[in-house]
């Protein structure tokens, strides 16, 4: 049995954790053979070289393919399934866009998100938000698979697989790119981040949320944020921690002012130690906090700032 | 322009989820059923370009169990025009996977030639994200995910989408697959005199066989299990306590 795993690349780079941590999943599955897909990818190609447990790595530079469109990126991989048994991609915005489609091609189901892996044909993966976990066992000839990062520790380096390059598919030439509107910052990436900071409703403001910030760049974090604190405009969208955000398990995440909606709770609950702080004793966010401080943020918030670091 | 929109039935958002014991599935007996609430925001969007001359008719198509024309009549109550129902199982616990709802879609798009699905990004309930990414693939349309501002241009739609690293603008060709995120826009509520027309708007039954898709599972859920359940720890007394309790755990 072999795998096709594709990497997380964006502008020509490698995206190390999420593109490791789906490597650690898949390793069980048999060989590994990672595809770096780009306008430019020979750099990713060569970092995912040294990943742990990548047996062999294709790169494939094509201007098509530079922005991580669906459809040009899609019928490149359906063109290189037929030598694997399992297609594989870590659970990214982008993965999640291109991977159904080329379960689609292949006339096989995907399978997203899966948290465990049982055996090659069965997996677990979380449904209704986290409130629930399936086991599913395919009867798919080829299996199509994203992988929630944040259950997988990342594979690590000492690797030294073979580089070869490959041709892009044929252009549909469906879809252009536009634009990338990407948050500069010197933080750390959300989803592989060891600690998280996340501000929620109870923040009240968008200028409020620098005390949040405060607090994370005292400590080297990420920000993140609930939905309804992304949903009234306190923080951007790509902050979002939640089934439909982000999904994080950092070491230490500490939420202020979130009240701990199930939609929440799924994106994070996996962290190692949660510390909460709300005014509001009742909040469900407590029932999952390991320090839980009944407090105002506004007060506490800068207090720990000052006193952490 | 005909649009056409895809809806399904779920447990309602706001319903906390159980699971059966015997590890069978999730208890849906006498639990309240919705629109899925990605859904909603599709429909609104489909009757938007309506209301600014974008689309001259919204059509709305539910793939599932009988009961899913309860979900269509609120999509009519909303502004939808017309709706089709796919009857495509007898038990509500069976939920038809991602790839045979795109098949029965492909079938639909055949006969209704619209010019533009809008989907949501997924169902709240198997969580898949595949529905819409797997009927462009059938259809060789183009896709546009994650969409949270769309502004369609004759042969050409500009959309922006939510991704990991902020937001990605494309421009994908008409007819296209839109699937939305939660900030394209707020779905409006029905009024009672629209629940009271939508009652008169034209609602189409057929069934899978009808358009001769099998709608067989390929995945067989071998279990539901309830989650690694998450303890709650200790409520600190001050901001001090709990640096000191987070030294004390090297968190810090």
């Amino acid at each position: 049995m072999s795998v096709l795993l594709l990497a997380e690349v964006t502008n020509g780079e490698l995206a190390l954790d999420a593109t490791a941590k789906a490597v650690a999943a898949a390793k069980s599955l048999g060989d590994v053979t990672v595809l770096a897909a780009g306008a430019s990818a020979a750099a990713a190609g060569e970092a995912a070289a040294k990943i742990d447990g990548v047996a062999k790595v294709l790169v494939a530079e094509d201007a098509s393919l530079g922005h991580r469109l669906a459809e040009p990126t899609a019928a490149l991989i359906a063109g290189l399934a037929s030598d694997f048994s399992h297609v594989v991609a870590p659970a990214t915005t982008d993965a999640k866009n291109i991977l159904p489609r080329v379960a689609a091609l292949l006339d096989v189901m995907v399978i997203s998100d899966v948290t465990a892996v049982v055996d090659a044909d069965t997996f677990e993966r979380p449904i209704y938000a986290g409130n629930a976990i399936q086991v599913v066992k395919s009867s798919d000839a080829k299996k199509v698979i994203t992988f929630r990062t944040s259950t997988f520790d990342a594979a690590g380096e000492g690797g030294s697989a073979s580089v070869e390059t490959i041709g892009a598919a044929e252009n549909p030439g469906l879809s252009e790119w536009v634009e990338d509107k990407v948050a500069e910052s010197d933080r750390p990436e959300l989803t592989s981040a060891g600690i998280v900071v996340s501000g929620g409703r109870g923040v009240g403001s968008e200028e409020d949320f620098k005390i949040i910030e405060a607090l994370a760049d005292k400590l080297g974090a990420a920000v993140g944020a609930s939905r309804a604190a992304v949903d009234s405009g306190y923080a951007p969208n790509d902050w979002q921690v939640g089934q439909t955000g982000k999904v994080v398990a950092p070491d230490l995440y500490i939420a202020a002012g979130i009240s701990g909606a199930i939609q929440h709770l799924a994106g994070m609950k996996d962290s190692k130690i949660i510390v909460a702080i709300n005014k509001d004793e009742e909040a469900p966010i407590f029932q999952v906090a390991d320090f839980g401080l009944v407090a105002d943020l506004f007060e506490a918030v800068p207090a720990l700032t000052e006193k952490l670091g | 322009m005909k649009v056409l929109v895809p809806v399904k039935r779920v447990i309602d958002y706001n319903v906390k989820v159980r699971v059966n014991a015997d590890g069978s599935g999730v208890d849906l007996a006498n639990v309240k059923m919705s629109m899925n609430p990605f859904d909603e925001i599709a429909v609104e969007e489909a009757i938007r370009l309506k209301e600014a001359g974008k689309a001259d008719e919204v059509v709305v198509v539910s793939i599932g169990v009988e009961k899913a024309q309860e979900t269509l009549r609120t999509a009519l109550a909303m502004g939808a025009d017309r709706a089709i129902l796919v009857v495509a199982a007898d038990d509500v616990h069976t939920d038809i996977e991602p790839l045979a709802v795109a098949k029965l879609l492909a079938k639909v798009v055949e006969e209704e030639q619209p010019g533009l699905v809008i989907a949501g990004k997924q169902a709240i309930d198997n969580d898949m994200n595949a529905t819409g990414q797997m009927l462009s693939a059938l259809l060789g349309w183009s896709q546009a995910t994650f969409a949270s501002e769309v502004d369609i241009e004759g042969d050409s739609a500009k959309v922006t989408r939510e991704v990991d690293g902020g937001l990605q603008t494309i421009s994908v060709k008409m007819p296209t697959i839109l699937t939305v995120d939660l900030r394209l826009n707020e779905p409006r509520y029905a009024s009672l005199p629209n629940i009271m027309k939508a009652k008169k708007k034209p609602l189409e039954s057929k069934t899978a066989a009808d358009y001769g898709v099998d709608v067989s599972p390929r995945l067989t859920v071998v279990e539901t299990k309830e989650p690694e359940s998450r303890s709650a720890g200790i409520i600190v007394g001050s901001v001090d306590e709990l640096v000191e309790k987070l030294k004390e755990a090297g968190a810090v």
